[in-house]
Parts: structure tokens; C-alpha cells; sequence
């Protein structure tokens, strides 16, 4: 606890004279002391965050040597590298359009849908253990249930007669990989589109019904465009919790599967590639798109707060 | 309305068949480590297992850290910003976004290429792997804090103690931190939840962590991974309901969003 000893230390003198005068030269000087409480907080974030994230910033336009290049960023038009962002993208998309709709169906049900209030406290605190249920002991469950020799796959034979595998179907190819990814993307949709939903005010159905509106005019014309931002935000969120998702499919595939965490933790652990500019351009790439969805994120949380208070 | 009842149960029971059919498939898979019976052979292997416990302990140790340094850090830290900067709020609150945009896997890179070798190799010691662990948790911790003390009338609260002549040590010890028991209590288990089983950052790290530890059990062995998982699972049901129960009165939705362990 030494922030805080520290600051306790400097909070009495400080503390003299409470309250902020603008203008004030001595209240400005204040002012500008009481910024350096947050010093040690953004010294650690600088040497553990900002800076790696740095340092990799820069070692994608070096090479070798250290000299500047733009190479490693042409590289990551290589088929092969393009091949992992097209795919690590369609896994992406596709759980979190999936767990989306799923998501945002269980929501509504649970909040305006009619069903008793208790079930909506349960589905929270579910959804708040489903949410953090992740990582290798996901994968393992999803072995255990539709792997090769998982009970589902075996009940489905035994009752049905269908052979999930010989249908095309494989748990450590794309769709199962998505499938599971989908487990943790439900639950994570149902946090945060919930307060957009119980934001949706009874007033304006019970207006939009009195003026003669349909169910179906209301949903298009009040329901959909007052949420749309909301859902949106909770879809750009989904994908980029996919995006940068590891453990779940290194666990699943053994690290088989060509996606791009998987492609820069085989290069960390310098297992392929052997050229580490390249690896850096990977994560070069990977925050990109990963600032461009907070980004957006951040945009349409703005645009849907105007409705939702 | 009551046509559309129908139509929300078959949402709910379609989601709780999503949840809850991997789980019971798991279960039943981990019970099948005997031939023909159902059997708890798998549990009984992994807890009999020397690396099992090793493994976990050195997961538990190194969230225990993770947790001492993170409050250490973002308690005075969100304290401080409530009471003398609220102006910096909305810097810090970005802050809490960058763990999203650099995930784990990124972090652990920029990390090992940053501190592998001089001036600072650090990449031996396990200080790396808690810095790390610190800021993947962040923002579960700040965001406990930060509700725990808008739930509470924080200046008001100050003013009274201070009127009655606390100083800030007193003011800390016996107001503030009170207070503030059920947002630390969670910030803490889900810490804890999220630390003991992280597979990135120990992986790429070296660090022989339970994470590493399960990873490697499901390429060897056929049954006991599944029992792994249910004891996971067991452990954050634990953790996070129990903040959940703790926190129902609070009304804290913020506490479950994540993606820490993905």
C-alpha cells in the first residue's frame, strides 16, 4: 500500500483548504499538485501497457537490424498471414452475430418479454459466471461434449443414427471453434444489452399503440431505431472479445487453427515463422482493428446513452 | 402480450440448453474414467497428481499478488480521482478501455520483447507475470471501485469525518474502506477467478501455472481434463456468485462484463 501511505502523507497539507477557486493562482498550483496522485497509478500503466504496446508498434517497422521498413507490413499480405485475418475475422463475425442474436432474444425475454422476475435475477448471475467460463476449461468442456468420442456426438448416434462427423462437421475446425466461442459470446450480450432493453420506456409503446401503430410499425419505427445503437455497440464488443480470444482455441486446437493470436503466440514461442518483425507486424495489425473497434464502440455507446439513462 | 410468453420461453429454454448441456455432457464424460461404470477415477487422478497441486498453488500465489498490487495500486488510485481530480476521470476511464484493445496475448509479446534482456530483464522473474496479471485485471478492479464509491456519498462522508476531526488515516481505515468491503470483496474473487486459470500470459511467460498445467493434461490425457473443467467451473460459480449474492443489493451489473481468460 504504498500509493496510498504516500498520499496520506501529502493529503493533510493539502487538504488545508478544501474546495477549488478558480482563478485562484495558489488554488491553480493546487490543482495541478492534485494530478500527481495519479502519478504512480500512470507510471505503472506506461511500463507494463502503453510502452510494450509500444515497443511493438516500433519493432513492426524494423527490420532485422533495427533499420526502418515498411516490409513487415507488406508481408502481411502474404496469402498464408491474409488467410489468418480472413479467418480469424469470419470467426469473429460469426460468434458474435450468433451470440448476438441469441443474446439479445434471451435478454428481451428475460427483461420486457413477460416471463416471471425471478428468472431474470437468476439469468443475470448466470450470465455472469457463463460469461467468465472460458479459456481452456471452455475447450475442454466442448471435447468432452462434442469431440469425437463426446456424449453429445455418441447420444446423437445412439438415439438418432447421425454421424455428427461423417456430416462434414469437426469440433477443431471453424464451426466448432465457433460453437464454442459462441458459449462465452451469449451471456457477455445479455450484460450488456440488458440496461438498453430496460431502458426501452413502456410510455412510448403505449403511446405509439394509441396513435394506431402496429406492433410491427413500432418495433420499425420507436423499437429498432432507439436500439440499433446499443446492439451495435454490443456487436462491435463481441467481435473484438473473439478477435483477441487465445486460450480458448489454443486449448481447443492444440494450437492447430490458422488465427491471428494463435500465429503470434506460435511466433513468441518462436515455433514458426523465425522472423519476429513479422510477428510484431502481426500484432501491428491485430490493435488496429482492435482500436478501430473500441473506437466505434465508444461512438455508438455515445449515440444510444442519449436514449437509455 | 400473453401470445408473446410463449415465444420468450422458448428463448430462455433455448439459452439454459446452450449453457447447461455442455456442462452436463462434461460431467458425465469425467465420470467415465472406468470402463462400463461411472466412476469419480478422473477426480481422484488429478487431485492425486503432484503437478496438480503444485501447479494450482503457484496460480494461487500469483493472483493473491495480483490482488495485493492491484488494490494497492487502483484503490488510492479511484480515491483519489473521486475526491481531488474528477476532472480526470474520462483519462482514466480509457485507461480501463486499453487492456480490450491490447489483449493478453499482445501484452505478453510487447512484454517479452520490452523486458528480455538489458537494462531491465525481468522476464526470470515472476514480478513480469504479476505486472502483467495486474493490468488484465484492472479493469474488473477499477470498475468495482469506482461503483462501490459512487454507491456511496464519498464527499459528504469525507466532510462528516473530517468535521469531526478524523484525519485521513481515520478517514481511510474506519469510513472509506468499510464502505467499501463488498466492491473490494468482489474486485478481489474475480481476480482470483480470472488469475488462477489465465493461459496466456503464464504460457508465453514459461511459467508452470495451472493454466499451462490443464492445457497440457487435455493433450495426454482422455478423461481427467474433464474433471478439470468441472472443478474450474465449480471454482468461478464459487467466486462469482459469491460476489453476486454479495453485490445483489448493489445492484453492480458492471462486475461479471469481461474477457480476461478468453
Amino acid at each position: 500500500m504504498t500509493a496510498l501511505a504516500e498520499r496520506e502523507a501529502a493529503g493533510p497539507a493539502r487538504e488545508s483548504e478544501p474546495g477549488p477557486r478558480a482563478g485562484h493562482p495558489r488554488a491553480d498550483v493546487k490543482r495541478s499538485l492534485s494530478w500527481l496522485g495519479l502519478v504512480p497509478f500512470f507510471l505503472f500503466a506506461f511500463a507494463f501497457m502503453l510502452l510494450p504496446a509500444s515497443s511493438i508498434l516500433v519493432g513492426s517497422f524494423q527490420d532485422a537490424e533495427g533499420a526502418f521498413t515498411l516490409a513487415n507490413l507488406a508481408n502481411l499480405f502474404r496469402p498464408s498471414i491474409l488467410n489468418s485475418y480472413i479467418v480469424t475475422i469470419k470467426v469473429s463475425a460469426t460468434t458474435a452475430l450468433l451470440g448476438g442474436l441469441l443474446g439479445f432474444l434471451i435478454a428481451y425475454a428475460i427483461t420486457l418479454g413477460g416471463l416471471p422476475k425471478p428468472l431474470k435475477s437468476f439469468m443475470s448471475t448466470f450470465s455472469g459466471v457463463a460469461s467468465n467460463f472460458a479459456g481452456v476449461p471452455l475447450a475442454f468442456a466442448f471435447i468432452a461434449t462434442l469431440g469425437r468420442m463426446g456424449v453429445l456426438t455418441v447420444f446423437l448416434r445412439t438415439a438418432f443414427g447421425i454421424e455428427l462427423y461423417d456430416a462434414g462437421f469437426n469440433l477443431y475446425s471453424f464451426w466448432g471453434l465457433s460453437l464454442t466461442y459462441t458459449y462465452f459470446q451469449i451471456p457477455l450480450m445479455i450484460l450488456i444489452i440488458e440496461p438498453a432493453l430496460e431502458g426501452m420506456k413502456r410510455e412510448w409503446r403505449e403511446a405509439a399503440e394509441n396513435l394506431g401503430a402496429t406492433s410491427l410499425q413500432y418495433w420499425l419505427k420507436v423499437g429498432l431505431p432507439v436500439l440499433m445503437p446499443a446492439f451495435l455497440a454490443a456487436f462491435i464488443l463481441l467481435f473484438g472479445n473473439a478477435f483477441g480470444a487465445y486460450a480458448t482455441a489454443y486449448a481447443l486446437t492444440g494450437g492447430l487453427i490458422n488465427l491471428v493470436t494463435i500465429l503470434i503466440g506460435a511466433q513468441v514461442k518462436g515455433n514458426v515463422l523465425h522472423d519476429p518483425n513479422l510477428g510484431y507486424a502481426l500484432a501491428l495489425g491485430m490493435i488496429i482493428i482492435m482500436t478501430a473497434c473500441i473506437l466505434a464502440y465508444s461512438w455508438l455507446q455515445k449515440l444510444s446513452s442519449r436514449w437509455v439513462k | 402480450m400473453k401470445r408473446k410468453t410463449g415465444l420468450s420461453w422458448l428463448w430462455l429454454l433455448l439459452g439454459i440448453a446452450y449453457f447447461f448441456i455442455p456442462l452436463a455432457a462434461t460431467f458425465l464424460f469425467s465420470l467415465r474414467g472406468k470402463k462400463g461404470v461411472f466412476s469419480f477415477v478422473a477426480y481422484a487422478n488429478v487431485f492425486a497428481d503432484p503437478l496438480f497441486l503444485k501447479t494450482f498453488g503457484f496460480s494461487l500465489r500469483m493472483a493473491i499478488l495480483t490482488v495485493a498490487a492491484g488494490l494497492a495500486l487502483i484503490v488510492p488510485t479511484t480515491i483519489w480521482l473521486h475526491l481531488k481530480v474528477p476532472k480526470a476521470r474520462p483519462v482514466v476511464e480509457i485507461f480501463t478501455l486499453l487492456p480490450f484493445v491490447i489483449p493478453p496475448i499482445i501484452l505478453a509479446y510487447g512484454l517479452i520483447r520490452l523486458y528480455a534482456k538489458p537494462p531491465i530483464a525481468l522476464v526470470q522473474s515472476p514480478v513480469l507475470l504479476v505486472a502483467g496479471y495486474v493490468i488484465i485485471s484492472f479493469p474488473y478492479i477499477y470498475r468495482s471501485v469506482d461503483a462501490g464509491l459512487r454507491a456511496m456519498d464519498l464527499r459528504g462522508l469525507t466532510e462528516a469525518a473530517q468535521s469531526l476531526g478524523a484525519g485521513w488515516l481515520a478517514l481511510m481505515l474506519r469510513v472509506v474502506l468499510p464502505n467499501l468491503r463488498t466492491a473490494l470483496l468482489s474486485a478481489t474473487f474475480l481476480t482470483l477467478a480470472i488469475v488462477i486459470g489465465e493461459l496466456t500470459l503464464a504460457n508465453l511467460l514459461a511459467w508452470p501455472a495451472f493454466g499451462p498445467y490443464m492445457a497440457q493434461m487435455g493433450r495426454n490425457r482422455a478423461y481427467e481434463p474433464a474433471a478439470l473443467s468441472i472443478i474450474s467451473f465449480g471454482l468461478t460459480w464459487g467466486a462469482i456468485g459469491l460476489i453476486q449474492a454479495l453485490t445483489r443489493s448493489g445492484r453492480d451489473k458492471a462486475s461479471g462484463i469481461g474477457a480476461g481468460a478468453h
